[in-house]
């Protein structure tokens, strides 16, 4: 559930890209790295890793997802803290690895991987105490906050104190912001029919804001909320966290 | 209107729910009332703020939370020798213990008991367990009538309903349609949405039915090993009136209810209420130790204590399962679970809707006939952050998915319907994307191709058909992360 009690500035990090912004959202990910490099890290990121393994957990096929799972353990080896921008797949494997290799040879190693695991905004207010110098014009967003961030990483305020960093932005929390957007993997085309429900409550929260961004820390709802806001027409836009804080600073 | 969402006859759980609608059917007609889905959303909307409001310390309820954790987990894990000790010393107060192994051997006890007593009117306070068996039912078949004394449990009785929800079993109800049923109902009451007058009302009938009944029936919240004693909790005092004022008094509770000394009570009980309902502690907490005593001016004559196991010893038998068995039923997963507001309690098929009824109810009725329940999840862990006594739901889901799809076989499988809901095209569709995601070779070329192609993915592909019924089609990158950050000159080793 807990984070590491911070943890010392490392030199190195390695970056965990999550297979949603691999095929989705790349801009996510090279904006994510940009804003640890522009705080003069080097930044790992290993051409073999693929997924944190979640799909298949939690629809059950643990060997499947021990295989995928054991892959991206081989492939991070250096004890460097494992950058994720995604509270749900860095919740994976930081919360879920352990259960699911133990009993299994490589538990051990399994456990020492989940350790070093942390979520992007929770490294960048902890570790690095960032702060953020805003080029943006003004502009009015909201936050979605992700059920994994805040249930399995225990992140929950560090997303909106970056947010508040930035002069130009005002950020007005929507009702329920807490609740599920309804994505759950593979649940939004199994039960699509309350997968749909529960988005379409989150974008009518969302709208009535009156924020013409909606910012969050995973893909998995970014993809799900701004489907819904699109097909319904609505001029909002959808952002991951690195990428809005990234565009803030450059003046974008 | 509520009523138009239930299914046609009463919904069960145990014999043969699979010959009803499942799970989305009933889902389907819960989500296309619009009614509905504001009583429920206004009712758990209310529920979460004045739970939040009863634990407004974080440290605090981080404690209090661990003990109540402690005092169950501390109770099943010596869960054998605990139901000898209550039985013992139930017995040596005057109160008889009967085992029910099954939903079918509760009900005889409970017709063999009221026949011995030859009681044909019975009064029932709130009892989860006595829905679970269909009690109602069975005895009207032998000519006994049970009537409901808990207001919310009348209010569902005279509908013909089942409950749906734990601790509010009329919660799907708003004032306009529990104030038309009771004024078809109670002779003489017009109709008024006036809450007093319509408690009122119902109490008039009820303390008739309290006076002429045979027999009390209740449920317990926890049965003390140490002591023997019956802890009930409850608002309204039909509780009190059903377990002192008829000469006969019926418990019935699952085996699992029970905590090893009367110093764990204090805790469940700083807990449950606040979890429910967000009350500091309920209007009445009822300790039974035994029948009426020669001199004592009340209580009844004789106390039965009825303990059902109905599948509960092989979840007990699993040391994973065996946390479901924690649960002090408090309702609070329940009203915070974002999918049970959209579809309400009646979608479950089952008298125990939401997220604990996801994972007890496979469990106790078999993954054959409830194994969609489990699915019916998004595993946000709403649930799992308020269990007053740290149930891990979602990885409880999560195994049972995993049983559920699992190669049938095993000789003695952990859950009933094990294997039963395994698909050869779902199973190839994970060693598919193992191969793809466990070997970076496989990985980058499918990757990098499906960055290119899958704009093209025809509409019609069937997830892709599911996932555009509400929103547009995702975008793919035309190059993946791997490729972007490899031309960019980020390091990779
Ligand atoms: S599972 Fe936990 S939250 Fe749900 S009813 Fe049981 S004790 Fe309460």
């Amino acid at each position: 559930m807990s984070q590491p009690s911070r943890p010392s500035r490392p030199e190195t990090v390695y970056f965990f890209g999550t297979c949603l912004i691999d095929l989705f959202y790349p801009q996510a990910g090279l904006a994510g790295m940009e804003l640890l490099r522009r705080e003069g890290l080097r930044v790992v990121f290993p051409q073999n890793q693929s997924c944190c393994a979640q799909p298949a957990r939690n629809s059950g096929y643990l060997d499947e997802a021990r295989a995928v799972a054991r892959r991206q353990i081989e492939t991070f080896v250096e004890d460097w803290p494992i950058v994720v921008p995604s509270g749900s797949c860095a919740g994976m494997m930081r919360t879920h690895y352990p259960a699911l290799f133990e009993g299994q040879p490589d538990a051990e190693r399994a456990r020492a991987f989940a350790g070093r695991v942390v979520e992007l905004t929770w490294f960048l207010v902890h570790v690095l105490d960032i702060r953020l110098a805003d080029k943006g014009e003004p502009v009015t967003v909201t936050w979605h906050a992700s059920c994994h961030a805040m249930r399995e990483m225990g992140v929950r305020d560090e997303p909106k104190q970056l947010l508040r960093q930035l002069s130009g932005v005002t950020l007005v929390e929507a009702g329920h912001e807490t609740e599920c957007c309804g994505f759950g993997g593979t649940f939004a085309v199994r039960h699509a029919e309350i997968a749909a429900a529960m988005v379409d409550d989150k974008v009518t929260s969302i709208a009535r804001t009156g924020a013409s961004a909606v910012i969050s820390g995973d893909c998995g709802c970014l993809m799900n909320i701004t489907g819904a806001i699109d097909k319904a027409g609505r001029p909002i836009v959808g952002r991951h966290i690195a990428e809005f804080l990234l565009e803030r600073c450059h003046g974008a | 209107m509520a009523l138009e969402t239930m299914p046609d006859g009463p919904v069960v759980e145990n014999p043969a729910m699979d010959k009803g609608p499942d799970f989305t059917q009933r889902a389907h007609a819960a989500l296309i009332d619009p009614g509905l889905r504001r009583n429920f959303r206004r009712a758990m909307d209310g529920l979460m703020e004045k739970r939040a409001a009863q634990f407004a310390d974080p440290v605090a309820w981080a404690a209090l939370r661990e003990r109540g954790a402690q005092a169950r987990a501390a109770a099943l894990a010596r869960l054998p020798d605990l139901l000898e000790e209550l039985e013992a010393r139930c017995a040596a107060n005057g109160i008889q213990v009967h085992w029910a192994e099954t939903i079918e051997d509760g009900n005889a006890i409970v017709l063999g008991i009221l026949n011995h007593h030859r009681a044909r009117q019975v009064v029932k306070g709130k009892s989860m367990v006595s829905e679970e068996m269909h009690l109602n039912d069975h005895l009207a078949a032998h000519g006994i009538t049970a009537i409901e004394s808990d207001l919310g449990e009348y209010i569902i009785q005279l509908a013909g309903e089942l409950p749906s929800h734990i601790v509010m079993p009329c919660i799907h109800k708003n004032k306009d349609q529990i104030a038309t049923l009771l004024a078809a109902n109670i002779p003489g009451l017009g109709y008024t949405e006036d809450v007093a007058a319509l408690t009122a009302a119902a109490r008039r009938i009820l303390r008739d039915r309290f006076a002429a009944a045979d027999a009390g029936i209740s449920g317990v919240n926890f049965a003390v090993a140490e002591t023997g004693t019956l802890v009930l909790i409850e608002n309204e005092g039909n509780g009190r009136l059903s377990t002192t004022l008829p000469p006969l008094h019926i418990a019935i509770t699952g085996i699992e209810k029970v905590v090893e000394r009367l110093d764990d009570i204090p805790p469940l009980l700083a807990l449950l209420p606040r979890s429910a309902t967000g009350q500091p502690i309920t209007t009445y907490v009822n300790m039974i130790t035994s029948p009426r005593k020669p001199g004592e001016k009340d209580g009844p004559a004789a106390v039965h204590l009825i303990l059902l196991d109905n599948g509960r010893s092989r979840v007990f038998a699993d040391a994973q399962l065996r946390d479901t068995l924690r649960c002090i039923r408090c309702g609070a997963c329940i009203n915070h679970c974002p999918v049970y507001a959209r579809v309400g309690g009646h979608s479950y098929g089952s008298v125990y809707p939401g997220p604990i009824g996801k994972i007890l109810t496979p469990q106790i009725a078999g993954l054959d006939v409830a194994g969609d329940l489990p699915h019916a999840s998004t595993l946000c862990n709403a649930c799992v952050e308020v269990c007053p006594v740290k149930i891990p739901i979602a990885d409880i889901l999560v195994r049972l998915r995993q049983e559920a799809a699992q190669p049938a076989g095993a000789a003695t499988p952990a859950v009933k319907g094990a294997g039963s809901r395994r698909h050869i095209a779902e199973a190839l569709v994970w060693t598919v994307w193992r191969w793809v995601y466990a070997w970076p070779w496989l990985h980058h070329r499918a990757t990098r191709l499906l960055a290119r192609i899958g704009n093209w993915i025809p509409a019609r592909a069937p997830l892709l058909r599911a996932w555009t019924r509400n929103r547009t089609r995702p975008h793919f990158a035309g190059q993946t992360l791997h490729e972007r950050a490899r031309r960019a000159g980020i390091d990779h080793e």
